[in-house]
């Protein structure tokens, strides 16, 4: 099968007045259908900036990027990205804002509105729709921004920190909730976080960036009874505890070389 | 009723009854300060007028120079009644409004152009600098020779008013827009147009009507100058020649109906920025 994602040799370089400076270097990566990877590391590793380049965003000074096979030229519609914060567009009802993909793409049919308005029932959104986002609390409205990223139905979604910017008890739903919904709609992610014990209750795998350039030190497989749970049980399960310890301390290890 | 209240029941009724009883205090109190703020307000101005009419009847100020509020009165009632007011308060109307709308419409158009082309907005950069720095209405000399002494000029001088700090204002608002709404739309893969279309005018959507405010009280300045300089109609045309013939009654009253016309201009513009915005 295809890869959803292939980062051959990627390296990028932020030109600034002031100078250039290599964010991330020799990136080799692979993500396949259904897969669940989480980006961990210090800060100043270049994880934002490796997401803006599966997302089409930032052209990679070198080196290629494939996104089911081909090779990726800009944003597309097969990759969705969640932002750290919900960005809801204040002056549009929570309908439209979730509508704002396939707006932007030309592909608004009674049909796909439709979908739209079932995906925002599914998490529970119901009869919120022409309300605006002011009205809502934090964790809805990140909610929206999910079915707003869902709602191009695209194959993969970048999760850049969605859950840094609410509090601990919504986190812990949420985290549940979009595990479910993407498990159960076959979507691959990549989401990039700094809480280790979230990336370790979410994901198939992990990669553990090094900073200053961005590269990847290593990579640890999650165990298969805590992939099978949803996040909240995860933290219960034996072996839990075992890989955070490893992982962190082999954080600790590579920021001990630079 | 024969049902008989709990204990509880009872006293969060009393509660209830104690907090709408303290609501009704709190906006009969409201209501009270309003009408004692009108009728200070009313009064100031009453007072002020009956001081410069006794002031004018008593000759303890030139009434040549100053006039009075009766005189004043009459001389607008009378202008009513000889239909002489309304040709002059149409052209001065119809100059601002013209002014008003075109300025608000190329100035933010401009800022659009340059939030497009980012080059543009370097190279007209220190023109812009330049244009806003100077005191626009030093140009009615020039905008007459060009477009002839009349309607055209007066407009053109109203624009050049109104038509830059318009664009640095919008321009500014454009730029303030949070990069993270951009990104949303980029990342569905969205263009510039849409990006302007769906975000960046939207977002600013408030400040450019908040800029309508500013705009109205620019157009009459560059109406009035406008017409100081070259009209043979018009508030401002009534001023000046009010004032080289020595009718100050003229001066006044014209300034007096000016200040009604704006004030009802402005209040139009408050409305229309409520209706527009009311979902916030």
């Amino acid at each position: 099968m295809v890869p959803v994602v292939e980062l051959n040799d990627v390296a990028h370089v932020y030109i600034t007045d002031r100078e250039a400076s290599l964010a991330v270097d020799r990136l080799q990566l692979t993500v396949s259908a259904g897969e669940f990877v989480s980006l961990v590391g210090p800060s100043g590793c270049g994880k934002t900036t490796i997401l803006s380049i599966i997302a089409g965003l930032l052209t990679p000074s070198h080196g290629e990027v494939l996104v089911k096979g081909l090779k990726l030229e800009g944003p597309t519609p097969e990759v969705g990205y969640m932002l750290q914060q919900d960005y809801l567009f204040p002056w549009r009802t929570i309908l439209n804002n979730a509508l704002l993909g396939l707006e932007l793409t030309g592909r608004i049919t009674p049909e796909s509105t439709a979908i739209t308005s079932g995906l925002l029932e599914e998490m529970g959104l119901q009869g919120k729709e022409n309300i605006y986002p002011h009205q809502l609390s934090g964790g809805m409205r990140q909610r929206v921004a999910l079915v707003r990223t869902l709602a191009t139905d695209p194959g993969l979604l970048l999760l850049d920190e969605p859950f840094s910017a609410l509090d601990y008890q919504t986190k812990l739903q949420l985290e549940d909730l979009i595990s479910r919904t993407l498990r159960e709609r076959n979507k691959t992610a990549v989401l990039v976080t700094h809480d280790l014990s979230e990336a370790i209750a979410m994901s198939d795998r992990i990669i553990l960036l090094g900073s200053n350039p961005g590269r990847i030190r290593r990579m640890f497989d999650v165990p298969r009874n805590i992939r099978e749970v949803l996040p909240f049980h995860a933290r219960d399960q034996e072996g839990f505890q075992d890989l955070f310890h490893e992982i962190w301390s082999a954080m600790e290890k590579t920021s001990d070389q630079e | 009723m024969l049902r008989r209240n709990l204990p509880g029941d009872e006293s969060s009724t009393t509660r209830r009854n104690e907090l709408t009883e303290l609501y009704r205090e709190h906006l009969a109190l409201k209501k009270k300060q309003r009408w004692s703020v009108i009728s200070v307000q009313l009064g100031i101005l009453l007072l002020l007028f009956i001081f410069w009419e006794m002031a004018g009847r008593l000759k303890w100020i030139d009434v040549l120079l100053f006039s009075y509020p009766s005189k004043i009165f009459n001389h607008i009632v009378q202008e009513i009644i000889s239909g002489e007011l309304w040709g002059h308060l149409g052209v001065t109307v119809g100059e601002t409004v013209v002014g008003f709308l075109l300025g608000t419409l190329l100035g933010t158009g401009l800022a659009i152009l340059i939030w497009w082309s980012p080059y543009l907005s370097k190279v007209l950069d220190p023109y812009m600098v330049v244009f806003n720095s100077m005191p626009k209405v030093a140009l009615g000399p020039l905008f007459i020779v060009v477009f002839g002494a009349g309607f055209t000029a007066i407009v053109v001088t109203t624009l050049s008013v109104i038509i830059i700090i318009t664009t640095l204002v919008v321009y500014n608002s454009f730029s303030e827009v949070d990069a993270n709404f951009v990104k949303v739309v980029r990342t569905f893969g969205g263009s510039r147009s849409q990006i302007f279309r769906k975000v960046i005018f939207p977002a600013s959507f408030p400040a450019i009507i908040s800029t309508l405010k500013v705009n109205v009280g620019l157009a009459w300045v560059g109406v009035i100058v406008g017409e100081f300089l070259v009209a043979q109609m018009g508030l401002g045309y009534l001023i000046i020649y009010g004032f080289q013939v020595f009718n100050f009654t003229l001066v006044m009253s014209s300034l007096f109906i000016i200040a009604v016309v704006a004030t009802v201009m402005y209040q139009l513009v408050v409305f229309m920025e409520r209706k527009l915005l009311s979902h916030k």
